[in-house]
């Protein structure tokens, strides 16, 4: 996917003048977050399962190759390919090439974050394949050619008006007439759609929540099902998965399971959840004739062992954004690639560079919050800071952002100079204020006082006064 | 006992009362209070930007300056958590500073858990007129796990209602330089805030962080709203002479907007 982060600010303002979406982002506090906290208030074990989910994960990455070639073994004990793929082309590429060999000309596709990172979608069509999201947020976004706008709420952006206009601009088989109001109208239209596609479609293509070493499994979780029409029906069902996203058992599945919905939807479960392991066998009744894995690198072996590390135990419950008030403000789109909120600010640098993306990690008030909510406590913060201080050492942000803190640490190092200095100041503005209590504008504050008034400062310091009267007082 | 008072850049050059009204919270639970001169910022501005070179060399000035004492406390759960949580990681590398770092983290505060849970302050003697609602700034609550003491030692407030609002926990965007870096983004985000606070029907806000007091209180002000907005150390310590944050002095003056 084409990547807009270089425009944050601009798509951030952007953003902010939607009241559309605006709207939209509102409704996101009640729902999930609250939702998530019943959840967690029903399971007292949750902050245990959290730090036993983030031990799989540490564990898992830990011994990677080990568990990876593990993985690989059991797939093909079980009929399956594996294709190791270190970039979005490899990857591509062999996705393709699958395809081409099935002769397919229909893909239909359950929801995969990985497929937007490799831009899958563009490149099927290109090599005149049609790509059918079955997601029904994939799907309504596919049709208006947008991209997801939240890693598992694709189309949380869009109001039920907006999804019934473009069903109507879309679906050439809608009659006027229908009334498409309600969400559970919205949903039947899809589906009309979708089933056609569904059984017309040469091959399948998922994600996956996690690859499971012990069994060469692969696990789906949807709300749909439509995640197993798609690798169920066609002949062919191709996974792609990042390769962090394996785990060493069966047992630590559900152990990530029993963290993954909560911290989501605030679901106990998903309503499916599918375990894949290899194509159709003899007495199976249905299933694909051929299972590929294609295991996507893309940078994420280079976060190991370095100050990202911790950034590959995310099992993209999406919490961190639903959570995030940045992210409530200005939405996914803003932050201008596959990933967003705060999960995204952290992963996308290390993906595609820090150059045209230097503003995701600064667009953040270190509120802390995604750290608090993650399940498998991932440093956020931590790791936003750390970008800052990347883009300090390499001089990345603007001469006058360097200056002016430079400048503040020179005289913070200096008390007397400091006290020389803040004191007047200090003074002079009290005196100014005194009479309203505070500024409706100050020179140097443009940013402060376009939205808000400046409390004016009493006029003395503390420090300055105490000693004062200390002195007074005859003491030191 | 002694106390070391690290009163915050903002607490010293904006609101002096707050500082003054923590050395009386301090005093009369029996702590001998000292002020060192040589006191600036805890450094997270620095921090917070990279530039951790920065703040390196201030987090050593503060250590310096309270080495000495018993306790550290700071009126901000902010600037307390700086000095508890992130010194140590700053110096993590140096073996001559990491110790004094750990050792001067161990003993930082934020005011209100040391009042409630240090020195454990029952019959606080204020009062206060009004209904007032808490903020839980995000370094308070969240890396000082300053949440219950408040309200215990508000509920000691005599004339005061408590009334909490749905999103105390969420930060009010004010995030120190991100509020002039993203200042739109900053915006929605107090807005959001002041929504929840005005539902309230709350006269009052307060918070232990002056940062996110002044960022309220200039969205408050700003949409005309005449809530009053003071750090809780002025209502603990029954110091609320002074104008709230914003405010004119002559307070019974009809309101004017500032120029």
């Amino acid at each position: 996917m084409e990547s807009t982060t270089a425009a944050f600010r601009e798509n951030a303002a952007k953003a902010l003048g939607d009241s559309k979406l605006r709207d939209a982002l509102s409704k996101l506090t009640d729902g999930f977050p609250a939702r998530r906290r019943e959840a967690i208030a029903r399971l007292p074990e949750f902050d245990a399962l959290r730090d036993a989910a983030r031990d799989i994960k540490d564990h898992v990455l830990a011994n990677l190759d080990f568990y990876l070639e593990a993985f690989e073994a059991r797939v093909i004990e079980a009929g399956g390919t594996v294709h190791w793929c270190r970039t979005a082309a490899e990857a591509r590429t062999a996705i393709l090439r699958i395809c081409k060999t099935a002769g397919a000309k229909t893909v239909t596709k359950g929801k995969s974050m990985i497929g937007e990172e490799i831009a899958i979608n563009e490149h099927l069509e290109e090599h005149g394949i049609e790509p059918v999201e079955t997601d029904l947020g994939e799907y309504i976004i596919q049709l208006r050619n947008e991209p997801p706008s939240h890693i598992i709420a694709p189309a949380i952006h869009l109001s039920k008006e907006q999804v019934a206009d473009t069903f109507r601009e879309k679906h050439r088989h809608l009659s006027p007439g229908r009334s498409l109001d309600e969400p559970r109208a919205l949903l039947d239209e899809a589906r009309g759609e979708l089933r056609r596609k569904f059984i017309g479609a040469d091959v399948g293509l998922t994600g996956a929540n996690m690859l499971i070493a012990e069994t060469g499994s692969i696990v789906l979780v949807t709300n749909e099902g439509n995640a197993d029409l798609t690798y169920a029906l066609p002949r062919v069902h191709i996974v792609i998965a990042s390769l962090e996203k394996i785990v060493p058992t069966l047992e630590d599945a559900t152990t990530i399971l029993r963290v993954l919905a909560r911290s989501a939807t605030g679901q106990e479960m998903s309503v499916y959840t599918t375990f894949c392991t290899g194509p159709k066998r003899q007495d199976d009744l249905d299933g694909p004739d051929e299972f590929h894995v294609v295991l996507l690198d893309n940078g994420r072996t280079k976060m190991l062992g370095g100050e990202f590390h911790e950034m590959l135990r995310c099992i993209r419950c999406g919490a961190c954004l639903n959570h995030c008030p940045v992210y409530k403000a200005i939405g996914g789109h803003a932050y201008g690639w596959v990933y967003s909120g705060p999960m995204g600010a952290v992963l996308i640098p290390n993906l595609i560079g820090l150059e045209e993306t230097g503003d995701l990690p600064n667009a953040s008030t270190l509120c802390g919050k995604c750290e608090a909510v993650c399940p498998v406590r991932i440093p956020l913060p931590r790791m936003l800071r750390t970008w800052r201080q990347r883009q300090f050492e390499q001089k990345m942000n603007s001469p006058a952002a360097r200056a002016g803190i430079r400048a503040w640490a020179f005289l913070a190092r200096r008390w007397w100079l400091y006290r020389m200095l803040t004191g007047p100041v200090i003074a002079v503005l009290g005196r100014l204020g005194r009479a309203r209590g505070r500024f409706r504008y100050l020179p140097l504050a443009g940013g402060w006082t376009k939205l808000r008034d400046f409390p004016a400062p009493e006029g003395g310091t503390f420090v300055a006064q105490w000693h004062k009267a200390r002195r007074r007082e005859g003491r030191t | 006992m002694t106390v070391g008072l690290f009163v915050t850049c903002l607490v010293d050059l904006m609101r002096p009362t707050v500082g003054f009204a923590t050395v009386k919270l301090l005093r009369r639970a029996g702590c001998k209070v000292s002020v060192p001169k040589a006191q600036t910022c805890c450094g997270q501005p620095a921090y917070n930007s990279g530039d951790n070179p920065d703040a390196r060399a201030i987090a050593e000035k503060v250590i310096e300056a309270f080495e000495g004492f018993d306790y550290v406390v700071a009126p901000s759960g902010s600037c307390a958590g700086m000095i508890k949580h992130h010194y140590p990681s700053l110096f993590a590398d140096d073996p001559e500073m990491a110790p004094r770092a750990v050792a001067l983290a161990g003993r930082t505060f934020e005011l209100v858990s040391f009042l409630a849970d240090v020195l454990k302050v029952e019959n606080l003697e204020a009062a206060y007129d009004g209904i007032a609602t808490y903020h839980d700034s995000c370094s308070s609550l969240r890396e000082m796990g300053v949440k219950e003491q408040p309200r215990a030692l508000l509920a000691q407030v005599r004339g005061m209602t408590l009334t909490e609002s749905p999103e105390s926990e969420t930060c009010c965007g004010f995030g120190g330089l991100f509020c002039v870096k993203y200042p739109d983004i900053s915006g929605r985000m107090v807005d959001a805030k002041v929504d929840d606070i005005i539902a309230t029907g709350a006269d009052t806000l307060l918070a232990g962080d002056l940062g996110c007091l002044m960022n309220i209180a200039g969205r408050l002000h700003r949409r005309g709203s005449n809530i009053r907005v003071r750090h809780i150390a002025e209502v603990l310590a029954g110091m609320t002479e002074r104008p709230p944050l914003g405010e004119p002095a002559a307070k019974e003056k009809p309101e004017k907007e500032a120029g």
